[in-house]
């Protein structure tokens, strides 16, 4: 077997670690580096009967995300005294949210940048007060600037300049462009506190901003691990409440995510072996093109199946913009770098 | 990928993957006296790769890649292959040990003792350490310190030293031309050639050493030794880290206490041979 | 301006460490390593668990040292609190 499905099968639960070969190892750790998900393998894993040099690597890497979740849910921190001596209320997103909630899919899993929603009639405010507490903008590029704010569901990626850190201001969850147009209203009037008080959207909506991340924003670079995190959410939530499925599916509606949604179950299923209750499983067609490109790399962890690659690149872009504009965009892109 | 080998540095194993097969068998013929475990799992690995099918051989050039990579890092002439996968060693250490407080500082050991030499490269601290390495002390490595946590010992990182423009024939001089790898002549970081470290190094590169003496040699100007507070020394050892942020507190205990109990000395060499000498002199001081 | 109102990081989120002229300041939370000098330290013991603003922590200090003028101690405790802020080692309340 090749090492990305024995990633994906570990992960599942359906390959002893005892019983992969020692050398196959090799393969696993350099695919599970590459696809961000050697943190979740090592917690996953972290009872396992394992090689010893398998399990000291792993026990290096929990010890390593256990930081790596505090500095994440620092910049959280500070973002909220930021914003919260305005009276600006904000809700976290992706990684930092499913830490702040204490989610299980967050046990090994590396966080980026922080991710916030607000709403869009504060974005203004938002962003002075950022400002304000030593945020800065990454790039001046007046071009990349206005295209950000016509037509992208967040500002321009602003850096701290002391901590390093990057901070992703959405006032929606898919560009403004985009075929699909979630109701980013619903998003934050729902919204959740957490223990520590945060705010995270509700099971329902995290989940469709799950899959809208997996499947409509983007070329499925990383999707194994943002399918892990569909999959952890998705049983959780269920196993939690048994009408969530039913409401899952009603939400999905209302954001025009259904299909997204339902795909991204049907792929948890084929990787992860989820659970899903009756009509969610008819396989469509297409189905095994998005297999193939969540498990296009090979036993060094290099990408593989290239045109198969290009062909969800230019999908990503496709779902994103209407042609006319897209055909603007890259046009502006290309001469500048002429 | 088609050639390929596993090697093992101090506590790292290593795989390096090759489009070509001079650079694995120049690095198998650098490492051919260290330990092998063919069946142990690898922490790392490094990728040497055509960045286009037909760059495999048409003026071949290596890219450096692996489990971490450098954005657009220059790929180097097959030529300078055994120069690509030091590199590409180095960088997945740099960029993915957790398990020990990585310093950018080479070593040096006598009966159970370090001595830690901390600069920036033209500092001479590689140079320092290979001739030390040959005259009765044990190389514990050129490039990374690593500093275990849980006990305060340094352990050792004995890769092939790398030696480079005039270090190169002021060693050459000593040592047994076997143990000297090729010419790398105009690579983007001058002439470098490898050596071997000693059997006896290589042999010992697990064992770990209580730090005994940190130094902060700057090669040029003046002999002189100037004693270093524990805050300056804790300053510039958090700047030679690259793992100390990733490792929150277990680094900051692990540096703190390296500092409180490791005398800490800056010191200033105008030629190899006053270094060496101001080292051993530092050492017998130390050793009281 | 406004005499702001801050609180200290609870004592066991930090691991303070006299290190020669500095102090080291290990904050367990951000993970990130303060390195100061004084009076930093000085403001944060003084402190405690309490809300405090510039002329509270002036107050205290004067107790304990010589600060000269009240004036300018409390203008010079002020301004460092703002920065143990931007450390995040005391939050505005």
């Amino acid at each position: 077997m090749s090492a990305v499905r024995d990633l994906v099968a570990l992960l599942a639960g359906r390959q002893d670690p005892a019983a992969l070969a020692p050398r196959a190892w090799d393969g696993v750790i350099s695919v599970a580096r590459a696809e961000a998900l050697l943190g979740t393998l090592a917690c996953r894993l972290a009872e396992a009967p394992l090689p010893p040099p398998v399990a000291a690597l792993f026990a290096d890497q929990r010890a390593a995300v256990a930081v790596a979740q505090a500095q994440a849910l620092w910049e959280a921190e500070m973002a909220r005294r930021a914003l919260t001596s305005e009276r600006l209320e904000f809700v976290l997103l992706k990684g930092t949210a499913y830490a702040a909630a204490g989610l299980s899919c967050s046990e090994g899993r590396q966080i980026g940048d922080l991710d916030i929603l607000i709403p869009w009639h504060e974005v203004g405010r938002v962003e002075n007060e950022l400002l304000e507490s030593g945020w800065e903008w990454v790039k001046s590029d007046p071009y990349d600037d206005a295209y950000y704010r016509e037509h992208m569901h967040e500002l321009p990626p602003m850096i701290h300049r002391s901590r390093d850190r990057m901070i992703d201001v959405h006032h929606t969850i898919l560009p403004r462009t985009h075929r699909r147009t979630p109701d980013p209203l619903v998003l934050v009037s729902e919204a959740v506190a957490t223990a520590d008080g945060f705010t995270v959207l509700c099971p329902v909506d995290m989940v469709c901003h799950c899959a809208a991340h997996l499947l409509a924003d983007g070329d499925l670079q990383g999707g194994l691990r943002n399918l892990w995190d569909f999959h952890c959410l998705t049983r959780d939530f269920a196993a939690a409440d048994p009408d969530f499925w039913d409401r899952l599916a009603a939400r999905a509606d209302k954001h025009e995510l259904g299909p997204e949604v339902a795909r991204a179950a049907r792929l948890a299923q084929a990787l992860y072996g989820a659970t899903l209750p009756a009509g969610w499983s008819q396989p469509r067609a297409a189905d095994r093109l998005y297999v193939r490109r969540l498990l296009a790399r090979d036993d060094w962890g290099r990408p593989t199946d290239f045109l198969l690659q290009q062909a969800f690149y230019i999908r990503s872009h496709w779902m994103r913009m209407p042609p006319v504009l897209l055909a603007r965009h890259l046009w502006t892109k290309w001469r500048r770098n002429q | 990928m088609r050639y390929g080998t596993r090697l093992a540095v101090g506590p790292v194993q290593f795989r390096i993957g090759s489009d070509w097969a001079a650079p694995i068998a120049a690095l198998n013929r650098l490492y051919a006296g260290y330990p092998r475990d063919e069946d142990r799992p690898a922490d790392a690995t490094v990728r040497l790769f055509a960045a286009r099918p037909w760059r495999r051989r048409l003026r071949p050039s290596v890219q450096i890649g692996g489990d971490f990579t450098v954005p657009d890092a220059l790929p180097l002439p097959l030529s300078m292959g055994l120069l690509a996968a030091e590199m590409g060693m180095n960088l997945q250490v740099a960029l993915g040990w957790r398990r020990h407080l990585l310093l950018h500082a080479s070593a040096v050991a006598k009966d159970g003792r370090a001595a830690i030499l901390s600069g920036e490269s033209g500092s001479g601290k590689s140079t320092l350490a290979a001739l030390l390495g040959e005259d009765g002390w044990r190389l514990m490595g050129d490039e990374f310190t690593l500093v275990d946590p849980a006990s305060g010992d340094a352990l050792a990182f004995p890769r092939a030293v790398s030696l480079k423009n005039a270090a190169i024939a002021e060693v050459a001089a000593r040592v047994d031309p076997a143990r000297l790898g090729p010419l790398l002549a105009g690579t983007p970081k001058g002439d470098i050639r490898h050596l071997i470290p000693r059997a006896d190094a290589v042999a010992a590169m697990h064992d770990p050493v209580r730090p005994a003496l940190l130094l902060f040699p700057r090669f040029g100007g003046e002999a002189a030794v100037e004693p270093m507070g524990e805050g300056e020394a804790f300053v510039r050892l958090t700047e030679a880290s690259t793992n100390y942020v990733a490792l929150g507190e277990t680094g900051f205990a692990a540096l703190l206490r390296l500092v409180r109990e490791t005398p800490a000395f800056a010191v200033s060499y105008p030629d190899s041979a006053t270094g060496m000498a101001l080292v051993d002199r530092l050492w017998a001081e130390a050793a009281r | 301006m406004a005499d702001r109102t801050y609180r200290a990081a609870p004592p066991d989120a930090l691991c303070v460490e006299p290190l020669g002229d500095l102090t080291l300041i290990f904050d367990r939370r951000s993970t990130q390593t303060h390195i100061v000098v004084s009076p930093m330290p000085e403001i944060l013991a003084a402190m405690g668990a309490d809300g405090c603003n510039a002329a509270a922590v002036a107050a205290r200090l004067a107790a304990a040292f010589d600060l000269g003028d009240a004036d300018g101690a409390q203008a010079l405790v002020a301004e460092r609190l703002v920065e143990l802020a931007e450390l995040g080692l005391v939050a505005p309340v």
